[in-house]
């Protein structure tokens, strides 16, 4: 957008804020992108009896210049990957990724070749939900966490800041291999003592 | 029929839909109950005194067919019992983003530690934080359950609890150790490997 990037910093710019975030999240345009049976259960979401119109989405639009939220519905082929990578240029900012189904977010019980393993691969993503379909409710209940993130997002230089922290926080994130196993990185209590040393980090759970 | 009434037939059903009561569910207002046997986030359970159901098997993890599940096992002893028998789940991870909640775990598991729940909103922002580790899946305690690990009830084999006939737990049952920091146990381990 244009001149909230230039307003400073402080009560202006938090107010313009917090409109700005009401305004986006009141008109949240998905983009038509069903891949797979997700895309059936986001059509139903759409129609009448769970009604997307009512958090004002109920315009799938089928030009990317015209949505702000990718839902990928389905799983991703490599063959699919570029022209997902495409649309997903073609959106103007600011623009949404919502990975719809395990399919999706993490390549679901397809762990094969020709299935790309996680969307994020391809293009960065805001809220993964699991469900293999997700029903319309949780489709509903992502939507309305990833709406709390739009309302609180920041802009103009308090963007800036926060796009600096995200970076610096990136750079001093550990490597995998140097994690703790996750269940001694979640503060595990007692439960869960005498984890061996040289574990697999991520466990195995992939 | 004569050809024009044709027309009015077609949109007195669109007339008299206006009347109708819509069918719309106002989801995050008023939620829907699922029904009882809704496949949902899963559980871990527990026998009346707290205790851990999992022995650690893996029939889970190899019964399912997105291999969502991780499972470490180990040995029970004495002084530090977390379910009735031998063997307990030490580390039990489900990766949310893999799992299509069939319920084939669920068949699979033999003393039923596994379970659904009717729980469904599981959305996330990080792919990290959609692996839910034992603590995660633990059901809570209740009435009468002492957090495990602890003694099993005195006089009892794990038959018993397998029955049902441990009720609760035994008056004075306490949970076993000091409860150790993995985090600090780990950076340890790796300071003595070096």
């Amino acid at each position: 957008m244009g001149i909230e990037e230039k307003l400073p910093s402080g009560f202006l710019l938090s107010t313009v804020e917090g409109l700005a975030g009401y305004f986006r999240k009141g008109s949240f345009w998905p983009a038509t992108f069903g891949l797979a049976c997700c895309a059936i259960e986001m059509m139903a979401t759409g129609a009448g009896r769970y009604d997307l119109a009512r958090f004002g989405m109920e315009v799938f639009r089928a030009s990317p210049r015209q949505a702000d939220l990718m839902i990928v519905a389905g799983r991703v082929s490599q063959k699919m990957a570029p022209v997902l990578r495409q649309i997903y240029d073609q959106m103007p900012n600011p623009k949404w990724v919502l990975s719809m189904g395990v399919c999706a977010s993490s390549g679901g019980m397809f762990n094969n070749y020709a299935i790309v393993q996680g969307v994020d691969h391809v293009v960065p993503v805001d809220i993964y939900l699991p469900g293999c379909p997700p029903r319309p409710e949780m489709l509903m209940d992502a939507i309305i966490k990833l709406r709390e993130e739009i309302q609180a997002m920041p802009l103009g230089v308090n963007r800036e800041k926060a796009a600096r922290a995200a970076e610096q926080a990136a750079m001093k994130a550990l490597p995998t291999i140097e994690m703790l196993p996750a269940s001694a990185r979640r503060g595990a209590h007692e439960l869960n003592p005498g984890i061996p040393v040289g574990h697999a980090p991520e466990g195995g759970a992939r | 029929m004569p050809k024009f009434l044709g027309p009015v037939a077609g949109f007195g059903v669109t007339f008299a839909t206006m009347f109708k009561k819509a069918n719309t569910e106002y989801y995050p207002y008023e939620k829907k109950v699922t029904a009882p046997r809704f496949h949902g986030r899963h559980q871990l359970n527990r026998y009346a005194d707290g205790l851990e159901k999992c022995i650690g098997c893996e029939l889970c993890a190899w019964a399912c067919p997105a291999d969502a599940i991780f499972v470490e096992g180990a040995d029970n002893t004495d002084e530090e019992r977390f379910s009735p028998g031998e063997r307990y789940g030490r580390n039990y991870q489900i990766n949310y983003l893999r799992c299509i909640f069939c319920g084939l775990c669920i068949e699979a598991c033999p003393t039923r530690a596994l379970t659904m729940t009717n729980e469904f909103e599981l959305a996330d922002t990080s792919r990290a934080s959609l692996i839910f580790t034992k603590e995660q899946l633990l059901a809570p305690l209740y009435e009468g359950m002492v957090p495990a690990p602890h003694e099993m009830y005195p006089g009892t084999t794990d038959t018993d609890y397998y029955l049902g006939k441990v009720t609760a737990a035994a008056p004075g049952t306490v949970t076993q150790g000091q409860p150790r920091d993995p985090a600090e146990a780990h950076k340890q381990g790796t300071e003595a490997g070096r």
